[in-house]
């Protein structure tokens, strides 16, 4: 028995309903969600008892060379869906974004290896610092003008 | 009568004078005889009726090398997938116990050798310096795969060491990716091999001393 994968319009109905002025665009596979609104959106994610996302599968993100997207993947286990969010960063310079940590524990460590091999800040975690590579090593080797 | 028909008048003839030399030669000869019926004993040296059994003599470099390739210690230590192939070495198919090997120990003060098994990153290597500078010498390290040696498929990485050789100082490379149970028993092997050769007393033949590599090194400049 597979998950049900929430997406479209649907799931943008009611994150904008949710929090006004939060979605950009969407498909059939995700949302995107403008980057200010993340931390709103997810903790409505995880706090709305019929979406229920109780599960933050991973956080990535992906060099686009003209902008930046970090991507959340989200599972619910009791209501059996899965969803993708994600949101455009602008330009190349050190860009920010709200963590999520506060929501789910789990984007601890997963938002400070964004910030180590990528080079996106997460305004609110904790303890934003490298997590793989050592402290004073210069640049962010995922990014593609890395070398 | 006269044998060579040549005696002088008035005088025996030559064998009448050696008679008695003859007898004499003709003695000694049955005497050795006489006495030689059974085989002396193989030389040996003298030892001792009450440690007979006891002893046995030979070099102080064989017993020493002997006693040290025989209880190759490793410590406890693996970086990538290297090390399961180095743990399935220490089970019994592969059994790394006929070497007296199996005891990897999990303090780096009571292991003679290290191997050092997956890829080294940068961030990694002050700890392996550090394991390695505990270990007591006389110590070993054995660079087990090709990340450990040259930094394998990293080489040229931000983050990965070009080889643990750039750390410490290697003494076997075991190529392979990762090497199988039977490339690592080789390469032990090989390290037995090494250490047999080991001179290990000051005034020996002029070769280098065991774990006095930059002694050795340095002793041609020395003698100049």
């Amino acid at each position: 028995m597979g998950l049900v994968h929430l997406a479209g319009p649907d799931l943008a109905r009611q994150l904008e309903a949710a929090v006004a002025d939060s979605v950009e665009e969407w498909n059939d596979d995700a949302v995107w969600v403008k980057t200010p609104s993340i931390a709103g959106v997810a903790e409505f994610l995880q706090a709305d008892p019929v979406l229920d996302f109780q599960f933050l599968n991973s956080i990535s993100a992906v060099d686009y060379i003209g902008y930046f997207e970090v991507v959340y993947h989200l599972t619910s286990f009791r209501q059996r869906h899965t969803a993708t969010i994600k949101s455009k960063i602008p330009g190349r310079g050190e860009s920010i974004v709200p963590s999520v940590y506060r929501v789910w524990r789990g984007a601890d460590f997963q938002e400070r290896e964004v910030w180590d091999l990528m080079g996106i800040r997460f305004d609110g975690h904790p303890n934003m610092k490298r997590i793989m590579l050592w402290e004073g090593f210069q640049g962010h080797p995922l990014r593609k003008d890395f070398l | 009568m006269t044998i060579h028909g040549n005696t002088p008048e008035g005088t025996s003839p030559l064998s009448a004078r050696t008679w008695q030399l003859d007898q004499d030669e003709g003695q000694t000869v049955q005497d050795l005889k006489d006495s030689s019926a059974e085989p002396l004993a193989e030389p040996l040296i003298e030892v001792p009726d009450d440690i007979k059994g006891n002893l046995m003599v030979t070099s102080v470099d064989a017993l020493v090398n002997w006693s040290r390739k025989s209880a190759l210690w490793p410590v406890s230590f693996g970086l990538a997938c290297c090390a399961f192939e180095m743990i399935a070495s220490s089970m019994g198919r592969f059994d790394i116990a006929r070497f007296g090997m199996e005891a990897f120990r999990a303090s780096p003060r009571q292991a003679d050798l290290m191997i050092v098994a997956g890829t080294v990153t940068w961030k990694m290597s002050p700890a392996i310096k550090r394991i390695y500078d505990q270990m007591a010498d006389p110590k070993w390290v054995i660079s087990m795969g090709v990340c450990a040696t040259s930094g394998g498929p990293y080489y040229g990485s931000y983050s990965v060491v070009p080889g643990v050789d750039h750390i410490i100082p290697v003494d076997v490379y075991v190529p392979g990716c990762p090497p199988r149970p039977d490339a690592l028993l080789f390469g032990i092997m090989e390290l037995h091999e090494k250490i047999k050769k080991y001179r290990n007393l000051p005034n020996g033949p002029n070769l280098p001393l065991l774990g006095n590599r930059s002694k050795a090194a340095t002793s041609p400049a020395e003698d100049a």
